[in-house]
């Protein structure tokens, strides 16, 4: 685009972090107005739509604890994500790694055989490394042969839903379960505690705030994570540190895919109690995190709250689907628009344009 | 002012002035071209060579000054208005597609006549006579990145034959030639303006200039500094207009306490990122307590040079012994674990990592170890104060230490590289081009550093194409050219002349390590 | 069942399921060929089949739904188009995003039709002679819809335009170096554009062909992944229109024959299949001449902009 000659569209060189702060709510806010404007297109009131996803999801002990709920796997995944692009390894296959962790930790419950007290821990580490394995993969295939990291994750998610189904339709098919394609109900000792009258998983989330903490420490002051942000801002000072590309990338992933494994340890053990079909499992949380994650700049501990905020519209979505039977799909209307205003955004962060005659150079 | 017996000049450029952020490229700057004559543009990089013939292709829009072509006055607003007026370039970093095969890479682009199909038999026929008659076959079916270099060039200057192209402008042209296939350029260029062609030449090999060209610019950090016609000059006085008479005031400097041989390189062979040679048996010594310049144009190897030495390029044969060690078996961070810091030619992509903050630059290299590091987790009050001592003693000026390194100036970026790589109290530092594009008050900062490693007692490799520093700065030159050594002179005994010859390639008389 | 039925029935299947694939990789092909990658897919096939369902519903004639269709998923891609090259934003994401929309917008908006039966559903053709070909005759040229052809030939002329004519040099050059193709005057975005809604319109008619001829109704999620599919597949071709027919139905054979084979084989290993094969692809293609000779087109997910100095 050949620009006039007083119209300039400039790097600007360090945006403020309240600029970024702003800009990103004002793309929240956009987004939601936008979807608003679509409720309002189809007859439904805007304020009465978004008044009842407040009401569902803030303003009951039910609607907040199914909000936390939703958030458990956001919180995992994102947290994890975080790591991940802080080396600049775009996990696109967060879905995946939450399912075969699913597998590994249902595969635990129902056939190792080990000691009731072993069972838990067993499984979110069997999820956990499950998961990092997933991840893993693709990492080695970027670092060593340049292969896109985009599509090996992508790829991989298909691959673990299509393990899920073959083993809930063949070797793990329930004999309880009347030809459904169930696994048998987990043993009462694989089962998570929830809080009392709620369905909050609470180990899963205690792992999840953990690893938000934790991992916001380790990126900002340990070696590891100063090894992870040079790989991720600028690979030829790696190099020049002497700083391996492979090794750091794979346990970036490792993170990322192994809190993404207990993420479906989490939905199978703390929310359905057996392994099912993968669209049941998980409702794209993989692909949510994603935004939850670039939300949150890449801080471990803001996806605390962008968690919650996505977990808010998740429950949001159940509650419109019963009060003005829209379905819930429309949670994807609200992701797809926030995204696109989040990113549409960025360029008013990146560049500023300024009009005027061209500064004479110093 | 016309060439020949009343016909307009092919290109006229008038004053062109080009500002970029820090540094004036193009200042004031005149060329005249005559039709049907081989002109060389010769200069030292940086002198502005490329940027004014970007000017010319449309690439870059020039500050001030104007063009004129066969006598109009043009605009050229981008590469496609300079096709439009028949000029053609040959980069120095080709503009071919590798993928796609050589005539679809000469059509690309055009929109000639015969509907959206492709009839490659008109296409082909004419590739064939222009290669005829110019000396430049290729196969025109093949892909792009099956061809040698050399081919590759053919292409491109089919590529502005077949546009009509009556101005021709190569970039570096023979960098990545072999003496025949530069031969066969030059063949192609003679046979070109016997047609009636322009040709504009950048280059900085004067043994080329007074080869192929009829008439030489001088160009000399922005400014063109003379013309002349090849005939009535010789290598030594267009070696005197590249380097520049004036010999700035020199530094303070004491004599130096001169210790022992530090580090020693022996017949050293590398391969440039093509796969060319770019040292071919280099060899010389450096002592502690010394400054030891390396003279000579760019691209004759230094930068190979210094790679090589941090650990950051193999060698092909040779060794580099620092004391007992041989730095070409060693890694980058083996090597500056040893006590070697470098300061790389490429601040800001090689030096710093630009999202982080000044503190965290700092320890780029020496993070894993205490103090800065205890059981893996970096101690936030001795980077701290590490970073106080640094800007303090390197007058790194910066809001704060928390200041990521992508919103410092390129002087304040360079004192941070210093501060970084002297700290450890290196006994070896290779310096590449370290004032390159700093400011006044950097530069002689920086040289002050230099000079006061020096007489801490470090061995130092002082890699510039900014032969005042040099002579100002070492206590032995080496000259180099074409990855070889064409001597060392002891500075007081340094004469521009010689060293201007040097740097063209004559060997000097008595050879002293 | 014979011999005879069995590649009958498979054969026609397979050109069925395949159209779809086919249609919505030959527009990816051409996108990702100019640069963009274009991770929208599945949200714009979505997007084709709610409106060539509720067109055709409304209006009765199903070549009107699939044209608008097109249109309508073209004009989605614009979205992504507008992200991607003006602003420059991450196409990752940005694709993605563009799914998320399509998924949503079209399982919100796609409530109404529901359940409900096409009436007029793109009738099925039989071509005349050639259909009397025993076995191959009646697997491929009968009872077929005609989209099928068209998506063949489709993919016939776009290869002969990719490889054979001046737009498909510049197509190519703008996908492999920007930075060349601009220098000799090519206007990159305008190609990037060009590509990314053709792109959007071929998966859009790929979506309505789903709800309108192959199983004419409107189902939220009908497209059921068949947009990652894509992805894969858009790889598994090396770029290449001719690879992506092959492909296609390569592909549809394996989804055909994982039911077939149910008796002896998993399904899903057979369903898993293009997924593992896409990855499979990229590892070999990733050792020096192979990348150059068919690998990805090397400026694939970057924006361009010339640089100034």
């Amino acid at each position: 685009m050949r620009m006039p000659s007083w119209l300039h569209i400039e790097r600007r060189p360090a945006p403020p972090s309240w600029s970024v702060f702003a800009v990103s709510l004002g793309a929240i806010v956009l987004a939601l107005l936008v979807a608003g404007l679509f409720f309002q297109a189809y007859g439904v009131s805007a304020f009465r739509a978004y008044g009842d996803i407040l009401r569902g999801a803030l303003g009951s002990r039910l609607g907040l604890t199914e909000t936390v709920r939703r958030m458990i796997p956001l919180l995992l995944i994102g947290v994890g994500l975080t790591v991940a692009f802080r080396a600049l390894f775009w996990n696109i296959g967060a879905e995946g790694q939450l399912l075969v962790g699913a597998v590994a930790g249902a595969g635990i419950a129902l056939f190792s055989g080990l000691p009731d007290a072993l069972l838990i821990p067993a499984m979110f580490l069997g999820g956990f490394c499950a998961g990092a394995v997933w991840g893993m993969g693709p990492a080695y295939l970027k670092a060593k042969l340049g292969i896109n990291d985009v599509i090996t994750t992508l790829m991989l998610n298909y691959v673990a839903i299509y393990i899920v189904e073959w083993l809930i339709h063949g070797p793990w098919k329930g004999p309880t379960m009347r030809g459904f394609a169930y696994t048998d109900r987990l043993p009462a000792a694989a089962l998570l505690p929830a809080i009392a009258g709620t369905r909050i998983h609470w180990p899963t989330l205690a792992i999840g705030l953990a690893a938000a903490v934790i991992l916001f420490f380790v990126v900002r002051r340990t070696r590891v994570g100063f090894e992870i942000r040079v790989v991720g801002e600028n690979p030829d000072a790696a190099r020049y540190s002497g700083i391996s590309q492979v090794k750091i990338t794979m346990l970036a992933m490792m993170v990322s895919g192994g809190l993404a494994g207990v993420a479906g340890v989490g939905e199978v053990a703390g929310i359905h109690y057996m392994l099912l079909s993968p669209t049941h499992i998980s409702f794209g949380y993989g692909y949510t995190a994603i935004i939850v994650a670039w939300l949150a700049r890449r801080n471990p501990l803001a996806v605390i709250l962008t968690s919650f905020f996505f977990g808010v519209l998740m429950r949001g979505g159940d509650v419109i689907k019963v009060s003005l039977g829209l379905p819930f799909q429309l949670v994807n209307v609200f992701n797809g628009l926030i995204l696109f205003f989040l990113i549409g955004s960025e360029i008013l962060i990146r560049y500023r344009i300024r009009i005027g005659t061209a500064k004479e150079a110093a | 002012m016309t060439a020949k017996h009343g016909t307009p000049l092919a290109v006229e450029l008038k004053g062109i002035v080009k500002r970029f952020p820090g540094v004036i490229a193009n200042d004031g700057v005149n060329l005249a071209v005559g039709r049907g004559e081989i002109h060389c543009l010769l200069g030292e990089n940086g002198a502005g060579k490329t940027t004014l013939m970007r000017i010319l292709y449309g690439l870059y829009q020039p500050d001030e000054g104007a063009i004129l072509l066969h006598g109009n006055a043009v605009q050229l607003h981008s590469p496609k208005a300079a096709l439009a007026h028949r000029i053609g370039m040959v980069h120095q970093h080709f503009h071919l597609v590798p993928t796609l095969t050589v005539e679809e890479n000469v059509i690309l682009g055009l929109s000639e006549g015969t509907g959206p199909f492709l009839c490659w038999k008109n296409t082909r026929a004419k590739i064939a006579r222009l290669a005829e008659e110019y000396g430049l076959q290729v196969d025109s079916t093949a892909k792009v990145w099956q061809l040698s270099v050399g081919q590759q060039q053919r292409v491109e200057i089919l590529k502005a034959l077949y546009r009509n192209a009556d101005i021709l402008i190569l970039d570096e042209p023979t960098s990545v030639l072999t003496p025949q296939e530069v031969a066969g350029l030059f063949r192609t260029l003679r046979t070109l303006v016997h047609d009636g062609l322009t040709v504009i030449f950048i280059t900085h090999k004067l043994d080329e200039v007074m080869d192929v060209s009829h008439r030489v610019t001088v160009l000399r950090k922005g400014k063109a500094v003379a013309t002349v016609d090849t005939a009535s000059t010789s290598k030594a006085e267009l070696a005197q207009l590249m380097v520049g008479r004036e010999v700035v005031f020199r530094v303070e400097k004491s004599e130096a306490d001169v210790g022992d041989e530090i580090l020693r390189v022996s017949d050293l062979h590398a391969n440039n990122d093509r796969g060319l040679p770019a040292l071919r048996g280099l060899s010389f010594g450096v002592r502690a307590g010394e400054i030891l310049g390396v003279a000579g144009v760019s691209g004759n190897g230094q930068h190979e040079l210094s790679e090589v030495l941090a650990g950051l390029r193999r060698a092909t044969q040779g060794q580099a012994m620092l004391e007992a060690h041989n730095l070409t078996q060693s890694s980058a961070r083996a090597i500056a674990d040893l006590g070697v810091a470098h300061v790389p030619t490429e601040r800001i992509r090689m030096g710093t990592v630009p999202s982080m903050t000044i503190r965290e630059n700092l320890i780029l290299k020496s993070y894993r170890s205490p103090p800065f590091c205890r059981w893996s987790i970096l101690n936030e009050k001795e980077t701290y104060e590490n970073a106080c001592r640094a800007m303090e003693e390197y007058t790194i000026s910066a809001p704060s230490d928390r200041t990521a390194a992508k919103n410092l100036s390129g002087g304040n970026i360079q004192r941070l590289v210093l501060a970084r790589e002297l700290s450890g109290e290196p006994q070896l530092v290779i310096a590449a081009h370290p004032t390159y594009g700093l400011d006044v008050g950097a530069t002689e900062q920086v040289r002050e550093v230099l000079l006061a490693q020096r007489d801490r007692g470090a061995a130092i490799l002082l890699i510039s194409e900014d032969l005042d520093e040099i002579l100002q700065l070492s206590d032995r030159i080496l000259v180099m050219y074409e990855g070889q050594s064409m001597g060392i002179v002891p500075t007081e005994d340094a004469e521009l002349k010689t060293l201007g010859l040097m740097m063209a390639g004559s060997r000097r008389q008595e050879e002293k390590s | 069942m014979s011999w005879e039925s069995w590649i009958v029935s498979t054969l026609s299947r397979t050109l069925a399921y395949g159209t779809p694939l086919l249609l919505a990789t030959l527009g990816e092909i051409y996108a990702e060929r100019s640069g963009v990658l274009n991770l929208g897919v599945e949200g714009m096939m979505i997007v084709g089949a709610l409106t060539g369902f509720a067109v055709t519903s409304g209006t009765g004639n199903p070549w009107l739904g699939i044209l608008l269709a097109a249109v309508i998923a073209g004009g989605f891609s614009l979205i992504h188009a507008f992200a991607s090259i003006t602003l420059r934003a991450n196409q990752v994401v940005s694709g993605l995003a563009l799914t998320m929309l399509g998924l949503g917008l079209s399982g919100v908006v796609g409530r109404a039709y529901e359940g409900r039966p096409l009436l007029h559903a793109l009738d099925e053709i039989s071509i005349p002679w050639l259909e009397k070909i025993p076995v191959l005759g009646s697997g491929i040229f009968q009872d077929q819809s005609p989209l099928v052809y068209v998506a063949i030939a489709l993919a016939v002329l776009l290869w002969v335009i990719l490889f054979k004519t001046r737009i498909g040099i510049s197509i190519r050059a703008v996908g492999e170096d920007p930075a060349t193709a601009d220098s000799m005057g090519i206007n990159v975005a305008r190609v990037r554009y060009l590509c990314v809604v053709v792109g959007g319109m071929l998966a859009g008619v790929a979506g309505a062909y789903l709800s309108v001829a192959y199983r004419p109704s409107w189902t939220d999620g009908m497209t059921a992944g068949m947009g990652w599919i894509v992805i894969a597949l858009t790889i598994f071709a090396f770029w290449n229109p001719l690879l992506g027919l092959f492909g296609a139905y390569f592909f549809a054979a394996l989804f055909h024959l994982s039911y077939r084979l149910q008796a002896w084989l998993p399904p899903e290993l057979l369903k898993a299949m293009p997924y593992i094969l896409a990855i499979v692809v990229l590892i070999v293609v990733s050792r020096g001449t192979l990348q150059k000779r068919m690998g990805a087109p090397s400026a694939l997910t970057l924006p361009y902009t010339r640089e100034e100095g």
